[in-house]
């Protein structure tokens, strides 16, 4: 019959809009902005910096190695390394980034700074609302724009975040324990100068160093 | 499938002083390449895509590559002649002297060809044909008359490195725009400075943005605009 | 495939069915000339087609292209082989996993890398849902070409919306996947992440019935689709068509069952073929392939090892393969999509290379076209399936 096929098709949106009234998931349309959908663990939109402590100048975990200005695929990452070094979270003296400007209309969230860092400084956003009425400047962001701290990383990834603390603090452990031996060794050294027992002590925390992430 | 060299027997049994060469693929992926003359060019591919055996009835990718023009330098002994005065007396000694000598290997652009048989399922077979220069000699056959699929690849093949494929029905640019003149897929080509440059901007680009800025700045001081 | 016209081509010039007919307008009146874009066709994207029409049939169809050119080639060249992964999800962004999933085999074929079993499994599920989604899109948008503007396309929207999310769970974004790497892929698959897959696929062929109940029996849809737009299988394959639109003609041809890539070899699954190579045979491949994906993703959730997910001697960043040269090619949901690379032993390639399976699907287009009415070509058009960031790249 002629028309049939049509037919056919109108019961099956018929079936649809009766549906939506009785089963909420042929309801599928969420009114945003009044209503969201939470946002994924894993999503990803933007880069932002992971600082530890309260204060985020001098807890910044970044030491301006520059792996991510050289692997970043649309070159949207600027570092000015410091001229001098300040404590990082262990307590080493090391480089802090002086400059570290992202431009938001460059960057394409493709996440490859993250995947290279070695130092789990830089992590993704999962804040997507970035529009502005500024181009230039609003769009750059600075290292203060930059800085979230770890308290705001465990909130949005929190299983990627406690594997990241949970593998900083296997380093500080080592690094710790490391200076603890090569302290203990120091006093070893000073009260015998020729005991052999320095020995082990210092090739123990080698290990240490080779665990770091590639 | 037959290799690389089974297949050069065969082309030379069917197109007599065809001259195909075998180009060695050094890496590990084994896929060999055969090197045409222009001349039998498009006798050799009539084979290949009506060969009962090969039947390589499916021209799936068709690249260019450009190579530009090569300096190597060379260490050559060279023995020339020398006038000495060997105790007082004006004396034709031969001496040996070590001179690094620049060579220029000439570049030239070359067109790859993947092919492969529908019918039976096998491939890839890899043609190379290659230009004489990467100035004025240009040309190579056009294989669209064999297959179809050339026509677009090859187009965009002349757009973007400049090869004319002689035989080619329609040969006009097709990614950029008619009036452009240069070919951008060209390792020597120069981007044109006539775009804004992110605020971003360092090493190379923050040089090229601060040229192109006091440039601007100067046009618009003369009242040329831009 | 001996043919009289490819035998006389040799010596002079193109001729025969190598080359777009001529059509004859009927009479003497005066043809009409409409630039069909850029833009509307349907909004494939920004792409032109200069039309000659007498009355409303089409006497010439020349497609312009480059609205969306960036040289794509060239950025590929100026980067390092990992920077070059995010780039390729741009292509055609409707599959942006397909298009990491060539390029990385693509660079696996040049550096000799294997890549660990769960790491293909989880590339073959990722693929198929991919082609899913992007089939039943594709469907929803042919079906808006011809007019039916809102229900099938939002029933298309609404199960892609499903398997967007389950990419955003897995990779972290919907569209731009970034994903897959040289030797496996960036993160592994949760347990829970794989109950939501299986939750997702048990709901598809009910999806899939809805569709067709949908669809394949309308009357409208068939007036307008069946007997338009045929493609005679010695053109598409001469033409270098390939995907859905070769074996809509009938052409036994899908790489997965030819090349044996990846770990396809594993699974039991037929290649729907067409038998006019029409625009409704184009729509049912789609819905058949569809079927047939899904009917891959049961068979690949249900076997999912355990295991590593990269080659742990696969080297991502600082990637240098020996100098060499590799072309690898995948099926991807709108055909053959190949990467060809050379290496000189640098950390960028000398030469990168997409065959982008959009542009040269459209060579045919012409072909296809003439003779047609003018509303037809938009449905042809639709029908092809094509992206326009792979085909401008």
């Amino acid at each position: 019959m002629l028309g049939e096929g049509i037919l056919k098709g109108l019961a099956e949106t018929a079936k649809n809009f009766a549906g939506s009234y009785v089963s909420k998931e042929r309801l599928t349309t969420v009114q945003y902005p009044e209503e969201r959908i939470p946002t994924s663990e894993s999503a990803r939109v933007f880069p932002f910096l992971v600082y530890d402590g309260p204060d985020w100048e001098a807890g910044l975990r970044c030491v301006a190695c520059q792996i991510c200005e050289k692997e970043c695929p649309p070159k949207c990452i600027y570092i000015e390394k410091s001229k001098d070094k300040k404590p990082d979270y262990v307590g080493k003296l090391q480089i802090y980034p002086a400059r570290f400007d992202i431009d938001v209309s460059v960057c394409m969230s493709c996440q490859i700074c993250v995947e290279v860092c070695p130092f789990e400084a830089i992590k993704m956003d999962v804040e997507f609302e970035l529009s502005t009425d500024d181009r230039f400047g609003g769009l750059l962001r600075n290292r203060q724009h930059l800085a979230k701290s770890n308290e705001y990383y465990h909130q949005i990834h929190p299983t990627e975040a406690s594997e990241v603390d949970a593998r900083l603090g296997e380093e500080k452990a080592k690094l710790e324990a490391k200076a603890k031996a090569a302290a203990a060794a120091a006093a070893a050294k000073a009260a015998a100068p020729a005991a052999p027992a320095a020995k082990p002590a210092e090739s123990t925390p080698k290990p240490a160093e080779g665990t770091d992430k590639q | 499938m037959k290799t690389v060299e089974e297949i050069k027997a065969a082309i030379e049994a069917a197109v007599p002083g065809a001259g195909v060469e075998v180009m060695q693929n050094p890496g590990p992926s084994g896929q060999h390449s055969l090197l045409l003359k222009p001349e039998h060019a498009l006798e050799v591919a009539k084979f290949l895509h009506d060969d009962a055996e090969l039947a390589l009835d499916h021209l799936s990718n068709v690249t260019g590559v450009d190579w530009p023009d090569k300096e190597i330098a060379e260490k050559v002994k060279v023995t020339r002649q020398v006038t000495k005065s060997v105790d007082g007396v004006e004396q034709t000694v031969e001496e040996t002297v070590e001179e690094t000598r620049k060579r220029v290997e000439p570049g030239y652009l070359e067109v790859v060809y993947h092919l492969f048989s529908v019918a039976k399922k096998h491939g890839p077979v890899v043609l190379r044909q290659r230009t004489q220069n990467r100035s004025d000699k240009v040309e190579v056959p056009s294989l669209t008359p064999l297959w179809r699929s050339a026509e677009f690849q090859e187009r965009e093949i002349f757009d973007l490195f400049g090869i004319v494929f002689t035989g080619h029905p329609d040969l006009r640019r097709i990614l950029m725009w008619d009036g452009f003149k240069d070919h951008p897929m060209r390792k020597d080509y120069v981007e044109p400075d006539d775009f804004e440059y992110e605020p971003t901007a360092h090493d190379e680009v923050l040089k090229r943005a601060q040229e192109h800025r006091a440039r601007a700045g100067a046009a618009v001081g003369e009242g040329a605009g831009q | 495939m001996t043919n009289s016209a490819t035998q006389s081509a040799i010596n002079t010039q193109v001729e025969g069915w190598n080359r777009p007919r001529e059509i004859e307008p009927d009479g003497d009146n005066e043809l009409l000339e409409v630039a069909m874009g850029p833009h509307h066709p349907s909004t494939h994207g920004v792409f032109r087609m200069d039309v000659a029409l007498d009355g409303e049939r089409i006497i010439r169809l020349k497609p312009v292209f480059g609205y969306l050119h960036r040289n794509h080639e060239k950025l590929g060249e100026g980067q390092t082989y990992l920077a070059s992964i995010p780039y390729t999800d741009r292509l055609d962004y409707i599959c942006s996993l397909t298009n990491n999933w060539a390029y990385a085999l693509a660079v696996e074929k040049l550096g000799g890398i294997e890549v660990p079993e769960r790491a293909e499994y989880l590339r073959v599920i990722v693929g198929e849902l991919t082609r899913v989604q992007n089939h039943a899109l594709s469907v929803g948008f042919l079906i808006q070409d011809m007019g039916a503007s809102g229900t099938p396309l939002m029933y298309a929207f609404r199960e892609r919306e499903k398997i967007l999310d389950l990419f955003e769970q897995l990779t972290g974004s919907r569209m731009m996947c970034n994903y897959m790497r040289f030797g496996g892929c960036r993160v592994d698959a949760s347990a829970e992440w794989l109950d939501g897959v299986r939750k997702v696929v048990a709901g598809l062929p009910a999806f899939a019935d809805e569709y067709e109940a949908l669809l394949c029996t309308n009357e409208i849809l068939m007036a307008r689709t069946q007997g338009v737009g045929i493609l005679p299988p010695e053109l598409a394959v001469n033409a270098g068509a390939t995907g859905p639109l070769l074996r809509a003609s009938g052409v036994n041809y899908d790489l997965r069952k030819v090349d044996h890539y990846s770990i396809y070899d594993r699974f039991d699954f037929k290649v729907p073929l067409g038998d006019h190579g029409d625009v409704y045979d184009r729509f049912m491949i789609r819905l058949l392939e569809l079927r047939q994906s899904i009917w891959i993703l049961e068979q690949a959730l249900k076997d999912i090892p355990g295991g590593p997910i990269m080659d742990p001697k696969a080297k991502i960043r600082g990637f240098r393969p020996k100098p060499g040269e590799a072309y690898g090619r995948i099926e991807a949901p709108k055909g053959e999509l190949g990467f060809y690379l050379i290496s000189d032993g640098g950390p960028n390639p000398y030469r990168y290379r997409v065959r982008p399976p959009s542009l040269i699907n459209l060579t045919v287009l012409e072909d296809m076209c003439l003779g047609q009415n003018v509303a037809d070509v938009v449905l042809i058009l639709g029908s092809v399936d094509i992206v326009l960031g792979e085909v401008d790249r």
